[in-house]
């Protein structure tokens, strides 16, 4: 009922109006501020950990060590793309790491037969398996924890399959398309850098601005009442668990081509890492609110920490992950706590 | 001016779920511009015709007539797209979502790239919602919007769907004075507009305020129909609850005896200045060892939350309740038990039972610690005392090993009686304990109500069943609106005294303002 | 209101559902069984009864805490994180003997036991959520303690994990110590009642003055204990610390163990017996598909089958 100083002239301009329904009096501010910090905290942590780095260590601030840095986050940037989306509507991917690893093998098994069929494999393959998880989660009903867990053991199979139990490791041919597009740069960043900015920009544009968007944030807000508005949320779930799958190809065929081979061992733990990255981005992991620029600042303000992990020398890359679940930990249970201020309000 | 048009017809209409026939071949004309009141106390029929009018359950028998068209409607969805859109009690919005976005979900404008045209929905958000008088950021999310507000986006939505019937249920539940006010200039707005309104409510002074025609259903039946206007307070109340005013009482027709009447001993319970926010405004009870203390009321008066804010399932803002003389922490149910309160839900299925354990597992549920030595049960004790209750209540179950959920509701509540006599409790909270129980069921739970009391149980009694709860009560405490309206005590503890004070107390607005003030 | 007559309808399908869901566990392990015996050389031999109960005692330990947190409607996603965990401090500690290490060991399992049930029980964080965080901090504490496989050589810890009492390996013993503690637990106790009922019907409990949050938080924390013991084991059998991939996908065993034995993940009903027999199912597919020369990348893709599967069937279980 008090209006606070700051925001006098708003609150003047409202008191004026003749018994508006409005909001309940003094949260605004407060929800403002919340929502401030969902949405900006990690970028803020980010440039602080990033300004602090930069004068501590005289090799953080190098166009080498950006470049580096940049690069080595863009295929975890486009899992986290497709975790979003799955994040949005209340659900979690686990098996975006086997289809990562998988993505990139097909990548490297294809590049043999040409360059379309090296970039389309892992998307349809990878593609396929998001759609056997949406189907049962949307319409099976089956928790999606434990759908796409058994599709992280599948999708390793699978790809253990296809490498003679990973004893075998195809190469991409030198001066071929993918490896260019892997390997090649342009204006001094490399391609897949380029190529995961041109990606979130689609992915802000779809999520924000489409109304396969709007369906993706209501089936996580509230999924009866998504129902009853017309939304459809089986056809939502689907997609967004197919494109997750999308993504995590693409990232496993990119990285295939920077490293010139498909790698079997790469993707452990890769799931937890965008999650994790999603999370911390402001993504809320019950559903309903989350942004795509968020998973981009979440995965480079954990690249950042590991690059400064790096840097220290003395401390080993695994303080990483402690790093990653503190975050998840203090992030999670700041969100419940925001999440449940709000609702007694 | 021509007579409206009549929007929907509703003859004959049945529905019976398994052992209930919850509508029974009730009638309903609705025209266009009329707002219309549907009332009725708990099992009654009104939300089972709303569900059967919103395509949410299908009908056995009887016709729904929509705009002259036979309909039949198998979600929701189809009734809402065929014009008949419901606003919940519970608002049923994305409350994440922006107030714009929520506004225009499905239907979002979109520019030539076809992409949505935020500009033009925001534009047309606020346009659309200024109409009613509730001027906000449409940007912001749903949720930091009152209650009341995030109603009128509900609205605002539903009518923007060109609905020709709105169904509101109880949609003033939660809303503030004059967000009320602002709720009644909308609806009588759609009026204007031709478009129908059925509003469930059970707060008169609203029905009295917007509504031009009543109907009144009872058990499954509509018992009365007509102008509200030619129905004052006290006969709508006899109606709804199927009491006539004067009738001689034939007493008798319950198995309470009465007789055990208040010793003036120190009360064994004791609540002071109850407040919940939007539930209670400052409720005070107290109950004598040996008493049964009626909470009377009609359904939404603060009954149920009178309960739980004593039994500390509840969280109040305010308010003390002691035991013996002894202050009770607030907002603890363990310490409210070990305390010796024990409270019966009204919702026996999801709070009560524990459906699949056993009989003997849900009676010794809460005594367990007792019946234990360093955490092993004692399945001898267990047995005893199993065994006693079975047999005192008469629990009719194949043996104690069967699971809960598969008894009957009588015998389901018995279970939790037992449960918590198996307590020894000094204050027994019983809120509708006889709902949806059969007829033997009922009379032998009156019975042993009776029986508690006369061996020094203080007792707390809310039921709908009028006949019960006078018959029952040795004093009753009137609720309306979440405040104490009167007591009735010794002789005046009869129906009619008891229709009155609900009825007549307060003339219009002087309990919203009351409220208001605890706001 | 409407007042269900919950008369059961003979339906036959239910009738075969609900055999299934009590014994389909059991018919499976005799199946397998049955067919192993016909097509596999030397099944019935005492050697492999012995290789194939020392493989399936750590997942068994593992998943008898599952079991319990699946009990109360949770998931417990660390337990892996956690095997890691053990197998690194136990690395660090063995230098004071193995009793002091398995106190450290305990003390850590117990704090992340006690991190998980906080976060579900007092902030209100959902279980998978909560747990998710502590799998990937906690293999990385596992990593830093010790960032490599480390070989470990005392005796003590050697003849825990392959040594035997009248040939039968410690390690089924130790397995068979918390299995019967936790079926009695679960059976006799006032703690397992309260753990089904909370698992049941969370409002109810709570009206019934149950102590839910008490409860959740030890529940967790056993679980925790449980890997632990299991993570033990397992480095004694390798006879090796190895935290970078013990205890890898040990989360998806322990669930899938549970699930097919019986135990619905909707909460409210444990069953260890099926449980132990759930577990022994999956090490005899495993076994089978291996000794039949399916490369493991198969046994993946059918392990993988066979989880959805049982999910799938137990789906209808469930509600009531």
């Amino acid at each position: 009922m008090t209006a606070t100083k700051t925001d006098a002239p708003v609150s003047a301009t409202r008191d004026k109006r003749p018994a508006p329904a409005g909001e309940p009096p003094g949260s605004a501010r407060s929800e403002r501020v919340s929502a401030l910090v969902q949405q900006h905290g990690a970028l803020a942590v980010l440039l602080v950990v990033s300004l602090v780095a930069s004068f501590s260590f005289d090799s953080f601030a190098t166009g080498d060590n950006i470049s580096n840095m940049a690069t080595s986050s863009a295929f975890l940037a486009i899992v986290a793309l497709g975790m979003t989306f799955v994040i949005i509507t209340g659900g979690i991917d686990l098996s975006v790491g086997s289809l990562f690893a998988l993505g990139g093998v097909l990548a490297a098994w294809g590049s043999r037969h040409g360059t379309l069929v090296a970039l389309l494999l892992p998307l349809v393959v990878c593609g396929a398996v998001g759609v056997v998880n949406g189907l049962l989660v949307a319409r099976s009903r089956l928790a999606p924890f434990i759908v796409t867990l058994a599709a992280m053991l599948g999708a390793r199979g699978l790809m253990l399959a296809l490498t003679d139990e990973g004893a075998n490791t195809y190469l991409i041919g030198k001066g071929s398309f993918l490896a260019e597009l892997g390997q090649g740069s342009t204006l001094g960043l490399g391609n897949p850098v380029w190529i995961t900015l041109a990606l979130f920009v689609a992915g802000a544009v779809v999520l924000r601005r489409t109304r396969f968007g709007q369906h993706v944030y209501a089936v996580g807000g509230n999924e009866d009442a998504a129902a009853l508005m017309g939304a459809p949320v089986a056809r939502t779930k689907i997609l967004v668990y197919t494109l997750s799958g999308v993504t995590a190809g693409l990232a496993g065929a990119l990285n295939a081509a920077w490293l010139a081979s498909g790698v079997t061992i790469l993707g452990n733990g890769m799931e937890l890492e965008a999650i994790a990255a999603v999370v911390i981005g402001g993504t809320l992991l019950t559903g309903g609110l989350g942004y795509v620029s968020g998973a981009l600042v979440g995965v480079l303000l954990l690249k950042v920490i590991q690059n400064v992990i790096n840097q220290i020398g003395s401390l080993d890359s695994s303080y990483q992950q402690v790093v990653s679940g503190a975050f998840l930990a203090v992030v999670v249970v700041a969100q419940t706590w925001l999440g449940r201020r709000r609702q007694l309000m | 001016m021509a007579p409206p048009a009549e929007v929907l017809a509703v003859r004959g209409l049945s529905k019976t779920f398994p052992g209930v026939r919850a509508l029974d071949g009730v009638d309903l004309t609705l025209h266009a511009g009329e707002v219309h009141a549907l009332i009725g106390e708990n099992g009654a029929g009104k939300s089972t015709l709303i569900k059967l009018l919103t395509g949410v359950h299908r009908a056995d028998a009887g016709d729904i007539v929509f705009q002259g068209r036979t309909v039949s409607f198998g979600t929701p969805l189809e009734a809402q797209k065929a014009g008949i859109s419901t606003i919940y009690q519970e608002v049923n919005l994305i409350p994440l979502l922006s107030v714009a976005r929520n506004l225009f979900l499905g239907r979002e404008p979109r520019n030539r790239f076809g992409l949505l045209d935020f500009a033009r929905m925001n534009r047309e958000a606020e346009e659309a919602l200024g109409a009613y008088g509730v001027r906000v950021d449409v940007r912001r999310p749903l949720r930091s919007l009152g209650v009341g507000a995030q109603q009128m986006v509900a609205l605002a939505r539903a009518v923007a769907s060109e609905a020709r019937i709105v169904v509101m249920d109880e949609p003033t539940s939660s809303l503030e004075p004059r967000e009320v006010e602002t709720l009644f200039s909308v609806i009588r707005r759609l009026r204007d507009a031709g478009i129908a309104v059925i509003y469930v409510s059970h707060r008169l002074d609203e029905l009295y305020a917007v509504c031009d025609t009543v109907t009144v259903l009872r058990d499954g039946r509509r018992v009365h129909h007509g102008r509200l206007a030619e129905l004052d307070r006290l006969s709508l109340v006899s109606t709804m609850l199927g009491r006539e005013l004067g009738e001689v009482r034939t007493e008798g027709l319950t198995k309470f005896t009465g007789d055990h009447h208040a010793t003036d001993a120190e009360p064994v319970l004791e609540a002071r200045d109850l407040k919940v926010p939007h539930q209670l405004h400052g409720v005070s009870v107290s109950i004598r060892p040996g008493e049964v203390v009626g909470l009377g009321g009609l359904l939404g008066s603060g009954r149920t939350e009178t309960a739980k804010a004593i039994s500390g399932a509840l969280a109040t803002s305010s308010g003390r309740v002691t035991v013996a003389g002894v202050p009770l922490r607030a907002g603890s149910t363990p310490a409210a038990i070990r305390a010796g309160i024990s409270l019966l839900p009204e919702d026996r299925k999801s709070e009560g039972i524990v459906p699949g354990l056993s009989v003997r597992e849900n009676i010794s549920l809460a005594a367990l610690p007792r019946l234990s030595r360093f955490g092993l049960v004692s399945e001898a004790r267990v047995d005893s005392i199993v065994d006693t209750f079975i047999e005192r209540l008469r629990i009719k179950a194949s043996s104690p090993h069967q699971k809960v959920g598969e008894l009957s509701g009588g015998n389901q509540q018995k279970v939790l009686l037992a449960r918590w006599l198996a307590m020894n409790p000094k204050v027994l909270l019983l809120d509708e304990p006889t709902r949806g129980i059969d007829v033997g069921a009922k009379a032998e739970v009156q019975k042993l109500v009776d029986e508690l009391a006369a061996d020094g149980l203080g007792v707390l009694l809310i039921s709908s069943d009028l006949e019960e709860l006078i018959e029952g009560s040795d004093r009753v405490v009137v609720l309306k609106d979440g405040a104490v309206v009167g007591e009735l005590t010794g002789d005046e503890v009869t129906e009619d005294k008891l229709m009155r004070t609900i009825a007549g107390h307060a003339p219009d607005g002087d309990v919203l303002e009351e409220a208001a003030t605890d706001g | 209101m409407a007042e269900a007559t919950l008369k059961t309808v003979p339906l036959d399908r239910a009738r075969v559902l609900q055999w299934l869901q009590t014994y389909g566990v059991y018919a499976g392990v005799a199946l397998l069984m049955a067919v192993n015996i016909v097509i596999t050389p030397h099944f019935l031999s005492a050697e492999n009864f012995r290789t194939q109960a020392v493989q399936v005692a750590p997942v068994i330990i593992v998943a008898l805490g599952m079991a319990l947190v699946i009990g109360t409607e949770g998931v417990d996603l660390s337990v892996g994180a956690v095997m890691a965990l053990a197998a690194s401090v136990t690395a660090l500690y063995l230098g004071y003997g193995l009793l002091p290490a398995l106190l450290v060991v305990a003390v850590f399992a117990a704090g992340i036991g006690l991190a998980n049930g906080a976060l579900v029980a007092f902030v209100g964080v959902q279980p998978i959520v909560a747990t998710l965080a502590l799998m990937v901090g906690g293999r990385g504490l596992a990593l830093v303690l010790l960032p490599q496989l480390e070989d470990l050589r005392n005796p003590a810890l050697a003849s825990l994990g392959s040594g035997d009492v009248l040939g039968i390996p410690y390690l089924i013993l130790i397995a068979a110590v918390p299995a019967l503690l936790v079926a009695f637990t679960v059976r006799r106790t006032t703690f397992g009642r309260q753990l089904l009922a909370i698992g049941d019907s969370r409002p109810a409990a709570q009206l019934a003055g149950l102590p839910v949050r008490r409860v959740l938080i030890v529940v967790y924390v056993v679980c925790a204990l449980l890997a632990a013991v299991a993570g033990v084991l397992a480095t004694a059998r390798l006879g090796a610390s190895d935290p970078t991939s013990l205890g890898n996908l040990m989360e998806l065993s322990a669930i899938t163990a549970v699930v097919v034995g019986g135990t619905p993940l909707t909460g409210g009903r444990v069953n260890i017996a099926g449980t132990v027999a759930g577990a022994v199912l999956i090490q005899l597919l495993t076994a089978t598909l291996i000794e039949h020369d399916l490369p493991p990348s198969w046994t993946q893709i059918a392990q993988a089958v066979v989880i959805v599967c049982a999910v799938y069937a137990a789906r209808g279980r469930g509600k009531r």
